[in-house]
C-alpha cells in the first residue's frame, strides 16, 4: 500500500509542477480558462457576450484603441448569396486587397482569401492553364479574362464535414465560419475544399497597429493567431449589419453582386431569374451559393 | 503489486547491456537531440519553418503517418500466415510483431502531432471533453481505430511478457480473442487512412477505389521487410528460433504482395492514361514533372526502381533464398514504400493544387530534422522494449532473477 501512496503523491507532484511551470511562463488564470474554453457553438450567449468583451480588453491594452467585437447571430430569413459578373470583371485584383484591410488578414506571411484567376479566352475556364500571379502592366490583358475565386459558401460544404473538431460549421445564413479559438490547424478542410478557400496561419500573423479594422465580428475578422485556418465570411461583420461586403463596394467595374437569396426583390434574385448562371466544379456537388454570370 | 513488480523488473533491465547496445543507444540520443533542435524552431515560429503552403498543405510529415500506420498493420498481419502455417515460434512472432505495432503506432500519433497548427488543442478532438467530429470525419475514425489498435496490442504483449516473467501460463482464453480481434483491426487501420485521402471529391488523383487496396498491397510488402531482417538479428544474437523455411515463406507472401500492388497500380495507370482526360495531370506531374518543375519526378523514380528490383530479387527462388540479396531487397522495398508513402502519395494530390497552380513542394531541413527525431524515438522504444522481451522471453530474466539481489 505504501507503493500506491508514493504513486499518488507522484501524480500530485507532477501536476503541481505542470500548474506552477505554466504560471512561471506568465500564463495568468486568463490563459488557462481560454485554453479551457468550449466549443463557440456550446457556449450560451450570456458566455459569448463576456468572452467578447473581455476580448474587447485585452486589444485596447495591447493595441491601444477602441476596438468592437461582436457576436451577432445569424438575422432570420436570410440565405446570403453572391452573384460575380465574368464579363465585367477587369481583373484588377483590387477587391483581394479591400479583403485583406478589412478582415485583418496577415500582412507577413501573406494571405489573401480571394485568388483572381487569369484564363485564356480560347481555352474558357480551364484551371490547368489558368494563373495566378499574371503582372503585366495594365489589365484586362488581351485574349484573356479573370476569375476571382473566394469562399463559394457550399451549401454542402466538404470542409465542414472533414472536420475532425467541428472547428467549423455553416451558419443559419449560409456562411461557414471558423472557431479560431477551435480550430486544431490539421488543415483537413484545406484538402477537402476544391477551390483553395482557405488558408493557414504558417507563421504569427502580422497586421500593423495602424491598419487594423477595428470593427470585428468572433466568428469573421478579429485576429488571428499561428497555426489555424481562416477563409472568407462574406465580411460577416458588414453583411449581418445590413451592409455590402467590402469586396462588393470597392468593386470599380461593378462585376460583384450580394444579397439575400430569400428576398424575391433582392439583386441576386433578379440575376438568378434573369441572367444565365454557372457555379464552379457543379460536378462535385458542393452546391455553392456563390453564382458566375455573364451581365453583357 | 506484482505488476509494479513487473515494471521494476522491466525497467531494471534496460540499464544492462553490452558495448554495442550502449553505443547504438547513444547513436539514437544524438539523432534526437540533432532533429529536437530543429524541431524546437517549428514550435517557436510554427509550420512556417516547414516548405508546406497553402497550395501544398499536407506533405512529408503526414507522408510519414501514412508509411508507419502501414508499417504498423503489417506487423500483426504477419500472424495469420504464422497461425495457418503453423510457425513454430508463434508466441515470438506475436509479441515482436506487437511490439513493432506499438512503436509505429506512437511514431503515427508523433507525426500528427507535429503536423497540426495547435497540437495543444489535441483534446479537442476526444469525445466528451472536446467535440469530436464522429462519424462524420474520417480522422475521428482514423483516431479511433488507432487509438484502440494500440490498446488491444499494448495490452496483449503486456500480459503476454508479464506471464512469462511470473512463470504462469497465460491464459489462451483472453489472448486468443484479442489477437484475433488485432488482425481485422490492422486492416481496419490502414483502411481509414486510405480512406482518409481518398473520399475527398476535391483530390482527384486519391479518388480512386483502388487506394486503399493499394495500401494494404505496401504495407504489405515494408512492415514484413523489417520483421524479416529484425528475425535475423534475433536468430543470430539470442535464443530465439526461427526455420529458414519461415523465413523464406515471409518472403514468398511479400512477391504476392508486391504483385497485387504492382498489378493494381498498372491497372490504374491504365485508367488514367488511356483515357486521358485532365486528370491525367497529377500522374504526369509525379512520373514526369511539368514544364520546368521536375523535382518530385526523382522521388517517383527511384522508388519505382527500388521497388522494382526487390520484386526481382524476391521473385527468382534463388536470390529469395540467399540471405545476402534477400536482405538486400528487404532494405530496397522498405525504401522504396518509405518513399512513395512519404512523397509519391501526398504530393500529387496537391500539385496542381485545386485552382490549377503549381507549388513545387520538397520536405524542408525542418521537417527532415523531425522527422529524424520521431523515427529515433520510435527506434529507441522498440530497442528499449526488445530489450525487455528478449531478456524475459530467452534469457529467462524472472521474477527469480529479481529476487536474487
Amino acid at each position: 500500500m505504501k507503493k500506491d501512496n508514493s504513486r499518488r503523491s507522484f501524480l500530485k507532484n507532477i501536476s503541481i509542477a505542470t500548474f506552477s511551470t505554466l504560471a512561471l511562463s506568465g500564463c495568468d488564470m486568463k490563459e488557462i480558462d481560454k485554453f479551457l474554453q468550449k466549443n463557440f457553438r456550446l457556449l450560451t450567449k450570456k458566455e459569448k457576450d463576456s468572452i467578447v468583451k473581455s476580448m474587447d480588453a485585452e486589444y485596447k491594452e495591447k493595441y491601444g484603441k477602441e476596438f468592437h467585437i461582436s457576436d451577432k447571430a445569424a438575422l432570420e430569413g436570410t440565405l446570403f448569396g453572391y452573384a460575380l459578373d465574368l464579363s465585367r470583371c477587369i481583373g484588377c485584383r483590387r477587391c483581394v486587397y479591400a479583403c485583406v484591410k478589412e478582415n485583418n488578414q496577415s500582412r507577413d506571411p501573406q494571405i489573401q482569401w480571394i485568388q483572381v484567376l487569369q484564363m485564356e479566352k480560347e481555352k474558357g475556364i480551364d484551371f490547368a492553364h489558368s494563373d495566378v500571379h499574371y503582372n503585366p502592366e495594365e489589365v484586362p490583358e488581351k485574349g484573356h479574362f479573370y476569375v476571382p475565386i473566394a469562399c463559394q459558401q457550399c451549401r454542402n460544404p466538404q470542409c465542414v464535414a472533414v472536420c475532425p473538431v467541428k472547428a467549423t460549421w455553416q451558419e443559419p445564413d449560409g456562411i461557414v465560419v471558423v472557431d479560431y479559438n477551435w480550430c486544431i490547424g490539421c488543415r483537413y478542410c484545406m484538402a477537402a475544399c476544391p477551390y483553395g478557400a482557405r488558408h493557414f496561419n504558417w507563421g504569427v500573423p502580422e497586421v500593423p497597429v495602424e491598419e487594423i479594422n477595428p470593427e470585428m465580428h468572433y466568428l469573421g475578422n478579429r485576429l488571428r493567431t499561428k497555426g489555424v485556418v481562416e477563409k472568407c465570411t462574406f465580411c460577416i461583420q458588414r453583411t449581418r449589419e445590413g451592409k455590402y461586403p467590402s469586396c462588393v463596394e470597392i468593386c470599380p467595374v461593378g462585376a460583384r453582386k450580394f444579397g439575400n437569396l430569400l428576398d424575391p426583390e433582392s439583386e441576386v434574385r433578379y440575376i438568378l431569374e434573369n441572367k444565365r448562371i454557372l457555379v464552379l466544379k457543379e460536378e462535385l456537388n458542393t452546391q455553392p451559393k456563390f453564382y458566375y454570370f455573364f451581365g453583357i | 503489486m506484482n505488476f509494479f513488480r513487473f515494471l521494476k523488473g522491466s525497467f531494471a533491465i534496460i540499464f544492462k547491456g553490452n558495448k554495442t547496445y550502449y553505443l547504438w543507444l547513444a547513436f539514437l540520443f544524438l539523432l534526437i537531440l540533432w532533429g529536437g533542435l530543429g524541431y524546437t524552431g517549428q514550435l517557436r515560429d510554427g509550420l512556417i519553418r516547414s516548405h508546406m503552403r497553402d497550395s501544398v498543405s499536407w506533405a512529408f510529415y503526414i507522408g510519414n503517418f501514412t508509411f508507419l500506420v502501414g508499417v504498423a498493420a503489417a506487423a500483426v498481419m504477419l500472424v495469420i500466415p504464422a497461425y495457418i502455417y503453423n510457425w513454430k515460434p508463434i508466441k515470438e512472432i506475436v509479441i515482436f510483431g506487437e511490439l513493432l505495432a506499438v512503436c509505429a503506432v506512437i511514431m503515427c500519433i508523433s507525426f500528427i502531432v507535429v503536423d497540426i497548427g495547435n497540437p495543444l488543442r489535441f483534446w479537442h478532438m476526444l469525445p466528451i471533453v472536446g467535440t469530436m467530429n464522429f462519424p462524420s470525419s474520417l480522422l475521428g475514425w482514423d483516431f479511433f481505430v488507432l487509438s484502440s489498435y494500440f490498446l488491444v496490442n499494448a495490452v496483449v504483449v503486456t500480459y503476454l511478457l508479464y506471464c512469462v516473467f511470473y512463470k504462469k501460463e497465460y491464459n489462451k482464453k483472453f489472448v486468443l480473442p484479442l489477437v484475433l480481434f488485432s488482425i481485422p483491426l490492422a486492416v481496419g487501420i490502414h483502411t481509414v487512412t486510405a480512406f482518409l485521402y481518398n473520399a475527398l471529391p476535391a483530390r482527384v488523383f486519391w479518388n480512386s477505389a483502388l487506394l486503399a487496396p493499394r495500401f494494404l498491397a505496401s504495407a504489405f510488402c515494408s512492415g514484413p521487410a523489417i520483421l524479416l531482417i529484425l528475425f535475423q538479428i534475433l536468430r543470430k544474437t539470442t535464443k530465439f528460433e526461427i526455420k529458414d523455411e519461415a523465413i523464406w515463406r515471409i518472403a514468398e507472401l511479400m512477391v504476392y504482395a508486391m504483385f497485387i500492388y504492382l498489378y493494381f497500380t498498372v491497372a490504374e495507370l491504365f485508367k488514367e492514361f488511356y483515357s486521358g482526360t485532365e486528370h491525367i495531370l497529377y500522374w504526369k506531374y509525379l512520373l514526369f514533372g511539368i514544364g520546368e518543375d521536375k523535382q518530385i519526378v526523382l522521388f517517383s523514380w527511384g522508388s519505382i526502381i527500388m521497388g522494382f528490383i526487390a520484386f526481382v530479387l524476391f521473385l527468382i527462388p534463388k536470390t529469395r533464398k540467399n540471405f545476402v540479396t534477400l536482405n538486400i531487397g528487404a532494405v530496397l522495398i522498405y525504401a522504396s514504400v518509405y518513399v512513395e508513402k512519404g512523397i509519391a502519395l501526398i504530393i500529387p494530390g496537391f500539385t496542381p493544387d485545386v485552382l490549377g497552380q503549381i507549388y513545387v513542394y520538397t520536405p524542408s531541413w525542418t521537417e527532415i530534422r523531425t522527422a529524424v527525431m520521431i523515427f529515433s524515438l520510435g527506434s529507441l522504444l522498440f530497442t528499449l522494449l526488445a530489450k525487455i522481451a528478449i531478456a524475459i522471453i530467452f534469457d529467462s530474466y524472472n521474477i527469480d532473477s529479481l529476487r536474487k539481489k
